[in-house]
């Protein structure tokens, strides 16, 4: 029984070429989700300015989403090896996927109506947002904010 | 005529042939991620859209700072432990899928182990999160009261904060964001929970000679398959609940 048992297969110049390459995407997604986690911090800095600036906080939160995809396309390429699958299945694979560019799209926007309606009282009035309150850091509550509002 | 079969018996279509270059399992494996993934989406996007229509939504770097230990508050830090062995889980598994493919029995069965180990200290990180915020105590103003709540699906503490008494205090916050939070994560944790119990199926396959015996380790594949469409998902659960 054991004759029939295939042993280990000795190892080949290529073999050793794709563990490289398995390695190199670990350390690719390791630093991507360093410089994400980065952006991320910077952001809650950002944020404990009360006056900061929106739009750069949104320009910050749009480089971590482009970085999230790039960590997507990495293991689904590398480590799920559909790289090196034949055209015809990447592709029954990835129009099917496209639909989530509308599916995306369309319920954000539907959130987004919906804040509108709410905050014009669907239409009738001018747009006011409420006051936006922003969690002050937890151990020292923030002097400056309180002085502002005596 | 003859001929015109055996030119059609060629191409690509015409049978006795896989188009997509795969066996069935693989490419159902395939279909299946796929199909979990508008899962996903849809509860993703549900959660982006719902966000989306709120003025006030919780600040996740206060939400999230918690970490074993200590009493600091760290935003981020226990989220990107839980990040690194996930990706490090996923590395491991694909080793184990280029083990078999060289019918290394032994490498297969090593970096198996560690994919499992990756995979329980993952779910343990989570029940840990999810403990600190279902019990933790955090004042709120609920009709002029000041309570303790935790975070949980019928209570959110983390609402917009106002003045009480000479301090700020947090008033409660829109409820969706534990139902959205514990919903997604759990979803996420079930899957993960589902590709342990798939890998230690697969380790004692692998130990028990199985797979040497076919000639193939294929089932290493399909399972990696799945395991690293969990690593995936975590990608855009991490970036949608403690980033952006």
């Amino acid at each position: 029984m054991s004759a029939e048992i295939i042993t280990q297969l000795p190892p080949t110049e290529a073999d050793e070429a794709h563990v490289k390459r398995i390695w190199k995407a670990f350390w690719v997604l390791l630093i991507l989700t360093i410089i994400e986690l980065a952006l991320g911090l910077t952001i809650y800095y950002i944020e404990m300015n009360p006056d900061y600036s929106d739009l750069l906080v949104l320009i910050i939160k749009g480089v971590i989403c482009i970085l999230t995809i790039a960590k997507a396309f990495y293991i689904i390429s590398i480590f799920m090896h559909l790289g090196d699958e034949v055209r015809q299945l990447i592709l029954t694979l990835a129009i099917p996927a496209t639909l989530f560019i509308w599916f995306i799209t369309a319920f954000i926007a539907d959130g987004a109506s919906f804040r509108n309606l709410r905050n014009t009282d669907a239409g009738s009035r001018k747009y006011v947002q409420p006051k936006e309150f922003h969690n002050v850091p937890l151990e020292a509550p923030a002097e400056k904010k309180e002085k502002k509002l005596d | 005529m003859q001929t015109a079969i055996a030119k059609t018996k060629t191409k690509m279509w015409a049978g006795g042939r896989s188009p997509f270059n795969v066996s069935y399992g693989k490419l159902m494996m395939w279909f299946f991620l796929m199909s979990d993934s508008f899962t996903f989406g849809a509860f993703l996007i549900s959660y982006g859209s719902i966000r989306f229509s709120l003025n006030h939504w919780v600040d996740h770097n206060y939400v999230f700072n918690e970490f074993p230990f200590t009493e600091a508050h760290l935003p981020l830090a226990f989220v990107s432990l839980m990040t690194f062995i996930l990706i490090f889980s996923s590395v491991t598994m694909v080793l184990a899928v280029h083990a078999g493919h060289k019918m290394n029995q032994k490498a297969v069965e090593k970096w198996l182990l560690l994919t499992i180990l990756g995979g329980l200290a993952f779910l343990g990180c989570q029940a840990y999160e999810w403990t600190g915020l279902i019990t933790g105590q955090h004042e709120v103003l609920v009709n002029g009261v000041i309570e303790k709540w935790g975070t949980t699906v019928s209570h959110n503490p983390w609402g917009p904060m106002v003045m009480h008494n000479g301090h700020f205090v947090a008033t409660p916050g829109p409820v969706a964001f534990g139902g959205y939070f514990f919903g997604i994560t759990g979803f996420h944790g079930f899957h993960v929970f589902t590709g342990v119990i798939v890998n230690t199926i697969m380790l004692i396959k692998t130990k028990r000679g199985d797979f040497a015996k076919r000639g193939h380790y294929e089932m290493i594949e399909k399972a990696g398959l799945y395991w690293h469409f969990v690593d995936l998902v975590w990608v855009f659960v991490f970036l949608c609940f403690y980033l952006i």
